[in-house]
């Protein structure tokens, strides 16, 4: 599994507008909701989810790098998207600091096991240094999404 | 002192796997510690202070995993730790699951 595997393309945002927790979760919910099958989607409804989910512990795991999720009954596949800040997020990281690279997901509310599959293909990805300084560096749509289909360490 | 490493497995319970709560959980509490902390499945072996790490196991529901800690509090972090990890796996999913909407 790759992250272009359930990021999808034309969602992705090589240089986040918001600069807020709140603004960054809904700028990638609506970006991610054009982009999909479910075009119609309520954002607000996923937004809330996902602010649902960030008030029981942060997905600010460190490293610069936020993991923002939920699962969503109207998704029948894992769908995600990432998102490049380039000024930097507070994102109550559990380190504290500022976070540049987001990955966001929505996965049915029955899958646990590619929920984790694909935390584990984000994590190995964005705890590759070089990796993450290469999307920091991208500045186009299809700069990171080939980055994501080669994947850490080709 | 002579230090000392302790093991002990453990098995996920929680339908949802070890999942990033529990992940985030585990490691803010291993790095109260000084001891090291790793945690193994199989043959991989991860840093228990790294989220990051963490995630990598992508442990399901009934995965053995091998708690190793060591240093000088591994007497004390080796209880604390199975502890967070049993109490986790225990734990229902408080995600409330959204209504299903039809559009």
């Amino acid at each position: 599994m790759r992250m272009s595997d359930f990021v999808l393309r034309d969602a992705i945002i090589p240089d986040l507008k918001a600069t807020s927790k709140e603004g960054v979760i809904r700028e990638m919910v609506e970006s991610l909701l054009a982009a999909s099958a479910y075009k119609n989607g309520d954002v607000e409804e996923v937004v809330r989810a996902i602010q649902k989910r960030e008030m029981l512990g942060s997905t600010g795991i460190g490293r610069g790098v936020a993991i923002p999720h939920t699962k969503h009954s109207s998704v029948d596949r894992l769908i995600g998207t990432i998102a490049v800040s380039r000024t930097g997020v507070a994102f109550d990281s559990l380190d504290g600091e500022p976070v540049y690279v987001f990955v966001l997901l929505v996965s049915p509310q029955d899958r646990p096991g590619d929920h984790l599959r694909a935390l584990e293909n984000v994590s190995r990805s964005l705890r590759d240094d070089s990796f993450v300084g290469a999307l920091r560096r991208a500045r186009t749509r299809e700069e990171i999404w080939t980055l994501l289909e080669g994947g850490a360490n080709p | 002192m002579t230090e000392r490493t302790l093991e002990k497995k453990v098995v996920i319970t929680n339908p949802m796997g070890f999942h990033m709560r529990p992940v985030a959980a585990f490691a803010t509490l291993a790095r109260q510690f000084q001891s090291d902390v790793y945690l193994r499945r199989e043959d991989q072996r991860v840093n228990g202070k790294s989220p990051l790490d963490l995630l990598l196991l992508a442990a399901e529901q009934g995965t053995e995993l091998t708690l190793e800690v060591s240093g000088p509090d591994a007497a004390t972090a080796l209880p604390a730790l199975v502890e967070l990890l049993t109490n986790y796996a225990a734990d229902p999913d408080p995600e409330p699951p959204l209504p299903t909407k039809r559009h």
